[in-house]
């Protein structure tokens, strides 16, 4: 495979370095949300921190698709599984994400729940056609990126007449949940939180556009770069919402040239739009309850739904007390300022979903950001 | 003599509770099957426990279960795998491999015809490395509670005088060395997995490191340290020698040697091929005096031609392993949590 390490050129990286600091002011600070978890990943991976000055400074965003499922709905999940005897597939970052007293995916599978880890919705067809006398739920979640083979899944089982499938539908937007962090009034004994910024989605403006993300842009002031998930486009991007913040402008502009259009897949669109429509209200980790930006399984198609076939109990559902996943998803606080972090809550046992996904703000922070200043000191290597 | 009724029986039935059940069936098993193929004195004995002769020095002795899905796959099986698994734990101790012992754990149902492609696999394996499979043990259990076949070897070694090899021994100052590149069994095997198949050229590395060891070591006998990063890969090597020593890992990304098809594959399922599985590589920690000579020595081994210094052993009270990554900065190479998942985004 070519062009990988194209992308993760050195050289074109100091280049790039050095352009940054010479557009960067060095009287004032720049706050970049990074949206997406495939950006924060990106980062630590590749230690682009490293490279950008000390006054240039990422805030982990909320785009990593396990963190911003609230408990409740992973709570219904391993419900789904432990009590109406279906074979559960999901993507496999959801299985460790703890739900109401510790209760993961994983713990529900030791007791005994028939939980199948999944690559795509096509695996949980298969399984499906392969067990008739099963039902089959699959464990929707992701954002636009993951919402158009979740629309043909349904319209594949139907066109087949697999009756024992059915969806269980988290799907979320983004461009509503970049409005909320930006409006938001901030918790009690919050600072509010100071976006210069965003490195907007990737691979979900491949589906939905960059247009997608004008009105917040121009509603809120804020200048968007849509950026692709290579550390070399992280940089570049950063750069161009540097000089757009310099320059006094807020408008959305593509880096990702590469990928992403300005109307995005129409196809997919259309695939999407079919099958599911617009929730009022969806509760997300973190932000609380967001209008209009969560998606639902229409009518039409509601003998596919999960919410539906399958009576669920309502529940009291508590995340772990102290677990500061909320504001760390609001980009309020960094994964350093909670009391769990590291010392109760670690990836071999998280407390919180920010822990658990590799796109998690959390994981990212412990398992490539720890303690690595000290080491390079030591050796006088720092870059 | 193997009558034609049971090669018949080998090329078309399927192990059965019979098979476990010390009667005729598995007398008929043991010495049709496995006698046959991994033949030598030793075993030829008939005894329930091989006898043979101590040499002199210290032995080491070490085991390893082996399960994998699918059993067949390219460049190796489990049959081969089960070897080189114990052999190299014996050569990374520095010692040289005298003699193995097998158990199988098979399913009910599984075919014959495979049981017999695998034993014939471990046989040519030991053959080639020298190193006779002295006794066994097979059990079966019901259909549904095994994968096919489960092989737990243990193997005798012994170690040359002077050599003295520990994940403990690492100090500051001394050379992180690689035999080859990192990953090609991991990959050749999610390649063949069901649901995950794709097309690669790639096969895995398995393969026995004793040769390559004692070459090693008959050029620097004071190597500090020897690994081999199966499970968890390079990183979980490297992290268990930090650990140990109580020193810290310094690496360089760009001196690591990947192959393109590796970089390709995990970049496609969101891998890091830090993490992913060898089965025929070492890491080789020595003085940095005498890396030069050692990487020499490794690369004019088969199984050592793309060996490569990696890093150095460093100062570190927490004992991380970090890396200087080809980008320009800096990141920590951690425990490996669970197991490496697919991005969803």
């Amino acid at each position: 495979m070519k062009y990988i390490r194209e992308f993760r050129d050195g050289n074109l990286a100091q280049k790039l370095a050095k352009a940054i600091r010479q557009e960067a002011d060095p009287d004032r600070r720049y706050h970049l949300m990074e949206f997406c978890g495939g950006h924060t990943h990106a980062i630590f991976r590749y230690g682009v921190q490293d490279l950008v000055p000390e006054n240039v400074e990422y805030v982990h965003g909320p785009g990593c698709p396990v963190c911003v499922l609230p408990v409740r709905r992973l709570d219904d999940a391993v419900e789904l599984a432990l009590t109406q005897n279906v074979i559960l597939t999901t993507y496999g970052d959801m299985m460790r994400v703890p739900g109401t007293k510790q209760k993961s995916l994983i713990r529900a599978k030791a007791e005994g729940a028939d939980i199948r880890m999944v690559y795509s919705t096509q695996d949980a067809l298969k399984i499906a056609r392969e067990n008739p006398d099963r039902q089959v739920v699959f464990f929707a979640i992701g954002f636009e990126t993951t919402t158009p083979p979740t629309a043909v899944a349904i319209l594949q089982a139907r066109a087949e007449g697999l009756r024992n499938f059915s969806v269980f539908c988290n799907h979320v937007l983004t461009p509503p949940a970049i409005a909320h962090i930006v409006n938001a009034p901030s918790e009690p004994g919050e600072d509010p939180v100071r976006i210069d910024g965003f490195l907007g989605p990737s691979h979900v403006s491949s589906v939905i556009g960059w247009a997608s993300y004008e009105p917040a842009a121009r509603d809120f002031r804020k200048p968007v770069v849509i950026a692709g998930f290579e550390p070399l486009d992280v940089m570049q991007s950063t750069l161009m919402l540097i000089r757009q913040i310099n320059e006094g402008r807020h408008v959305v502009e593509n880096q990702y040239t590469r990928v992403v259009t300005k109307e995005g897949n129409r196809k997919a669109q259309a695939l999407a739009a079919e099958v599911l429509e617009l929730r009022k209200v969806f509760e997300w980790r973190g932000l609380g309850y967001v209008p209009d930006s969560a998606l639902r399984i229409r009518e039409a198609f509601a003998e596919f739904d999960a919410e539906k076939r399958f009576a669920l109990s309502p529940k009291e559902s508590r995340e772990v007390k102290s677990c500061e996943c909320p504001a760390i998803l609001r980009g309020v606080k960094k994964p350093t300022e909670c009391k769990l972090f590291g010392t109760v809550c670690t990836p071999d046992n998280p407390m919180g979903a920010c822990m658990v996904s590799s796109e998690g703000a959390c994981a990212a922070y412990w398992t490539y950001g720890r303690k690595r200043e000290a080491v390079l000191a030591a050796k006088g290597a720092a870059a | 003599m193997t009558s034609m009724d049971t090669q018949t029986r080998f090329r078309t039935g399927a192990v059965d509770m019979t098979h476990g059940g010390g009667g005729r069936a598995m007398t008929e098993l043991i010495k049709d099957l496995f006698h046959r193929h991994l033949k030598n004195p030793i075993l030829d004995q008939g005894h329930d426990a091989a006898v043979f002769d101590a040499p002199p020095g210290r032995l080491v002795m070490s085991t390893d279960a082996h399960v994998i899905s699918p059993l067949f796959f390219p460049g190796g099986d489990i049959g081969a795998l089960s070897v080189h698994g114990t052999l190299n734990d014996i050569a990374m101790a520095g010692a040289k491999p005298l003699s193995l012992t097998a158990s199988f754990i098979l399913e009910e149902g599984f075919p014959l015809a495979d049981l017999e492609r695998i034993v014939m696999s471990m046989a040519r394996t030991a053959r080639e490395a020298g190193v006779p499979v002295v006794s066994g043990d097979t059990k079966v259990v019901e259909k549904g509670k095994g994968d096919g076949v489960f092989i737990t070897t243990a193997g005798v070694g012994v170690l040359p005088e002077g050599v003295t090899i520990s994940p403990a021994a690492a100090k500051p100052g001394q050379a992180v060395l690689l035999s080859g590149t990192i990953g090609d069994h991991g990959v050749a095997i999610l390649s063949k997995r069901e649901n995950l198949e794709f097309e690669t050229e790639l096969r895995s590395d398995s393969a026995a490191l004793h040769g390559l060891v004692a070459d090693m070591i008959a050029a620097v006998p004071g190597i500090a340290v020897l690994r081999d990063p199966t499970r968890g890969g390079l990183a979980t090597a490297l992290n268990e020698i930090a650990h140990a020593s109580g020193a810290g890992v310094l690496l360089q990304e760009e001196a690591i040697p990947v192959a393109p098809d590796v970089e390709g594959a995990c970049e496609l399922l969101g891998l890091d091929p830090l993490y992913v599985a060898n089965e025929g590589k070492l890491v080789c920690i020595c003085e940095a005096a005498d890396a030069g000579r050692l990487l020499e020595v490794m690369r004019s081994h088969p199984l050592g031609r793309q060996a490569a210094r990696i890093g150095e052993i460093v100062e570190d009270p927490d004992h991380m392993v970090i890396m200087q990554t080809a980008f320009g900065g800096a990141r920590v190479v951690d425990w490996l949590s669970g197991e490496q998942l697919p991005r969803i985004c």
